[in-house]
């Protein structure tokens, strides 16, 4: 776990880079957040993602998978790979500051 | 009146659900249906042996309808919807049948046409999975004419019934090339895409490095977006690919596509939300969920089904007498894992703790987390107790429902940390 200053304000993320609290979180840490993954031009269907991606974790308590964020996002799977390549359940998780989604049992 | 209890499914949780309730209830104070569009009743973890010559699909399927005690009624018949605010079951034929409880049992299916290409050339051909007995025994006539090559192994994506189940197959593919004498003209690839050999961190260190012993070489964070039969190769959405001369393929799945026709009752992918310690679906009060049906989350596995059937069948009872649930299930899961060469590894966890080293279910018990024989014989022997203790509803003796603690080491000793 490490304390990071993310838009002026101090997070906590695990060692894998997720909010720890994810309330500490506010969208104007979104670009900061998204450059740490190597984002550096956010575009609206990033966006798109990113709310989703946070507005089903408040509803739902875990964030979904791809394969469920591609049935349900209005964005294809092969278009989230390319807004985040490295992963976009993951990343998009990292960037929304919510935890790691749960999927994987 | 009696009461009616509806059972959709007629596997293992399902018959291991209506013969405990059927003990629990006379015939005068309980209806107990049970519903099932076929009657082939297939002893899922025998499939894994199947590719191998090991198993035949005459020793692991038998009727449905035989595993249930008398006194139990079993329609025949694929099921249209359920209508949540009716308490109403519609079968394919139109007929309606109404119910107090509803219990939800029909596990996961496979979807492997939600993956480009898997089921286009080459599907059955080059490319098998042996989650289905069709698939299983096909495989088996194709591995017997492999003289070589490169066979890979894949999981599309989780969940997937017995995570373990395509590591077996990949340990025991090493073994049965050995015994061919042709292991050294074979290339094993397992290709995951989780980050690890496993999802939990130190079965996923013991797996991996097992794999490694075996010269089965690890494809991680691999996320399978087209299977090119014919081309002989799987590409990722991130742009990799991985050639093959065999691919064994463990399909997408989902929850049986009537939950995604029964408004409310499903998520997403089908499966039905639970409370995963009462094991009341979310749905409904009314209707309760056993087994791969339930989006708890802990693994898709007959052993879950099995220590699920006491918690599931007791909050039924305390359900219909208007006393509150029983809280108890806490994700105990137990699984065989065939290593080869007549070993078998043992792992045992629940939602809290992961699988860990020791002995089960005491000191002085089989060994966990270690190859042994004894392992072995114990996955051989669980096929008899599966059709005459696990489905009839009896417990073993000295096995718990709950997760057992005492033989276990901790994780802070075993190098473990926890997530």
């Amino acid at each position: 776990m490490s304390t990071v200053t993310i838009a002026a304000t101090d997070v906590e993320l695990n060692d894998e880079g997720f909010f720890v609290q994810p309330e500490q979180w506010t969208e104007d840490m979104v670009p900061e957040l998204a450059h740490r993954e190597g984002i550096d031009e956010l575009t609206d269907a990033h966006w798109q993602v990113i709310r989703f991606m946070r507005s089903e974790f408040l509803s739902k308590g875990t964030g979904p998978t791809v394969r469920v964020l591609g049935k349900t996002s209005g964005v294809s799977i092969k278009e989230l790979y390319q807004l985040f390549p490295k992963g976009p359940a993951k990343v998009a998780a990292k960037i929304a500051g919510i935890p790691k989604p749960r999927g994987c049992i | 009146m009696a009461y009616r209890v509806v059972i959709l499914g007629g596997g293992t949780g399902g018959t291991l659900t209506a013969n405990r309730l059927r003990r629990v209830y006379s015939e005068a104070e309980a209806d107990i249906t049970v519903i099932d569009q076929d009657d082939r009743h297939i002893y899922q973890p025998g499939l894994l042996f199947v590719p191998f010559g090991l198993a035949s699909a005459d020793d692991i399927v038998r009727p449905r309808g035989r595993q249930l005690h008398r006194g139990i009624a079993y329609v025949k018949s694929a099921i249209d919807h359920v209508d949540l605010g009716s308490n109403q079951v519609t079968l394919e034929n139109g007929t309606t049948l109404g119910y107090d409880v509803l219990v939800v049992a029909t596990g996961a299916v496979l979807v492997p046409e939600e993956t480009e290409g898997l089921t286009d050339a080459g599907w059955m051909d080059k490319v098998f999975t042996f989650y289905s007995l069709e698939g299983a025994t096909a495989l088996e006539a194709a591995l017997a004419t492999f003289d070589g090559g490169r066979l890979v192994v894949n999981v599309v994506d989780m969940p997937i019934k017995c995570p373990v189940a395509p590591l077996e197959f990949c340990f025991l593919a090493d073994w049965y090339f050995h015994e061919r004498g042709i292991r050294d003209q074979v290339q094993l690839t397992y290709v995951t895409p989780l980050d690890g050999a496993f999802t939990k961190p130190v079965a996923s260190t013991r797996l991996a490095g097992m794999l490694a012993e075996k010269g089965v070489d690890l494809v991680t964070e691999f996320n399978t977006g087209e299977v090119d039969g014919a081309g002989g190769h799987l590409a990722a959405y991130d742009g990799r690919e991985v050639e093959f001369d065999l691919a064994v393929v463990v399909p997408l799945h989902g929850g049986a596509p009537y939950i995604g026709r029964s408004p409310g009752l499903g998520d997403e992918l089908n499966f039905v939300p639970t409370d995963e310690h009462t094991l009341q679906s979310k749905a409904a009060p009314n209707v309760f969920v056993i087994g791969d049906a339930a989006n708890v989350p802990t693994s898709k596995a007959g052993s879950v089904t099995h220590f699920e059937g006491e918690v599931l069948v007791e909050n039924i009872h305390r359900y219909l007498a208007g006393d509150p649930l029983d809280q108890s299930f806490d994700g105990h899961t137990n699984c065989f894992i065939e290593t080869g060469f007549h070993k078998a590894l043992l792992i045992d966890f629940n939602y809290d703790t992961e699988p860990l080293p020791g002995h089960y279910p005491t000191r002085v018990g089989l060994p966990l987390l270690a190859e042994s024989r004894l392992n072995h014989l114990g996955k051989l022997m669980f096929q008899w107790f599966y059709w005459h203790g696990l489905l009839p509803g009896r417990d073993i003796p000295g096995i718990s429902s709950t997760m057992p603690e005492s033989g276990k080491i901790p994780a802070e000793l075993s190098g473990a940390r926890k997530d």
